[in-house]
């Protein structure tokens, strides 16, 4: 249980998967210029995050590993999260319409969200159990949700700002983005053992 | 004398008009995550310029025998193919840059720059100009990358390339070897570059419709494709 917690909070605010791994930055940049489509992004994040690492996980442990392919592991799971995302999606339209409303136009984007893939590969890397690589890309979703949430709220009050003409746009946003980040870095003492 | 200009056009491209990094926003993750060093940066970039290459030539090659609804999982496939090439000859050659790249090297594979130029050229011409615009783009990203790990490497670090260039002038600010260091300096280099070659185009917006539409628009291409 205390290993589970360690990784919660570790993915979560210790490396935060947008602020100090790199990892997502594009819908981080893209979508967070309203705090809704902030929120709708995370969702589908999250959601496909956890379904993806649980997939991943049995494709490796059970496919890969015992016929020595882990070489293969980049194209395998690529194509196994391209296609999770497709079907999740035709799931949700047929299934529960009003969550795929809401998380519908997100759910593409995901397939090239650095996320997804890196937690996949994270979880290799660290050989995490089945348990414990879900509960990492819980966690890593729900990092990327709080960096998202933030920084839009961070976004809507730039709009207003008076800024100079070559910052405007994506400068201003990596500058502000870089001031969210410090304030991370402070998690970085904050190691549970 | 008319296509020898069209394919130098093609190659410098990638150097200016549509730098990947600084002018289009594309490929943020890694520009962001390896650049602590001027080599890493250097390594990143060539190891992407191959997998562009490649994947270019490649998909030029069989843009008419692939059909239109399943050309989406087949450029995946066949760019992770390419990058786990490079991921397995870095292993085998360059063990240390491997070590220090780590899993950015397999994310190579959903760089939007690649598959944003697979879908935007390779699908549309011959092999020689996209294996030119592979070259060119591949260089961009390549320069644009060194600069940002450069500028971090001097700040954070004191240090270019791993020689120490800043000694007795000022003492080396950690932070820009840190994760706000690489937003903050990437941040003041897009502005820079916007700011030098402000005098040809309005070149603020076209940065955000360049941010909007790379990374969404080529999943959006991924999910029409494969639905």
């Amino acid at each position: 249980m205390k290993e589970l917690f360690a990784i919660l909070i570790g993915a979560m605010l210790v490396e935060n998967f947008v602020l100090t791994k790199f990892l997502g930055i594009c819908p981080f940049l893209g979508v967070s210029k309203k705090t809704s489509t902030a929120l709708g992004m995370s969702g589908a994040v999250v959601f496909v995050l956890v379904l993806s690492q649980a997939v991943t996980w049995f494709v490796y442990e059970y496919m890969l590993k015992p016929n020595n392919l882990e070489y293969l592991q980049t194209i395998t799971f690529i194509l196994v999260i391209a296609t999770l995302v497709q079907f999740v999606e035709i799931v949700l339209k047929k299934l529960i319409p009003t969550l795929y409303k809401s998380l519908g136009v997100y759910l593409p984007l995901i397939t090239t969200n650095c996320a997804v893939l890196g937690s996949a590969l994270i979880f290799v890397e660290r050989d995490y159990t089945f348990v414990e690589s879900v509960v990492f890309g819980f966690a890593a979703g729900l990092g990327f949700t709080l960096a998202l949430i933030l920084f839009s709220g961070i976004r809507e009050r730039l709009e207003t700002a008076d800024i100079p003409e070559a910052f405007k746009g994506m400068p201003i946003t990596l500058i502000a983005a870089s001031l969210v980040s410090v304030t991370f870095i402070g998690f970085a003492g904050l190691i549970i053992s | 004398m008319a296509e020898r200009k069209k394919a130098f056009s093609v190659l410098i491209n990638g150097l200016l008009n549509e730098n990947p990094t600084f002018r289009l926003l594309l490929g943020m993750c890694p520009s962001l995550a390896v650049t602590t060093m001027a080599k890493n940066g250097l390594g990143m970039g060539a190891a992407a310029t191959f997998v562009l290459v490649g994947s270019n030539l490649v998909i030029s090659l069989i843009r008419k025998i692939v059909p239109d609804k399943v050309r989406i999982p087949a450029y995946i496939t066949i760019i992770a193919g390419f990058t786990t090439i490079v991921q397995l000859l870095l292993a085998a050659l360059l063990p240390e840059l491997n070590k220090q790249l780590g899993i950015f090297i397999p994310l190579i594979v959903v760089n939007c720059i690649i598959f944003a130029r697979a879908e935007m050229f390779a699908q549309k011409n011959g092999p020689l100009l996209s294996v030119l615009d592979g070259l060119g783009m591949g260089a961009g990203f390549t320069i644009a990358i060194t600069i940002i790990g450069s500028v971090r490497e001097i700040l954070g670090a004191g240090t270019w390339m791993g020689i120490p260039v800043t000694v007795n002038l000022f003492e080396p600010a950690v932070m820009f070897i840190l994760p706000p260091g690489g937003f903050l300096a990437m941040g003041f280099l897009v502005a820079l570059f916007n700011e030098l070659t402000k005098k040809k185009k309005d070149v603020g917006s076209e940065c955000e419709t360049g941010c909007g539409v790379g990374c969404p628009g080529c999943s959006r291409a991924a999910n029409g494709g494969e639905a």
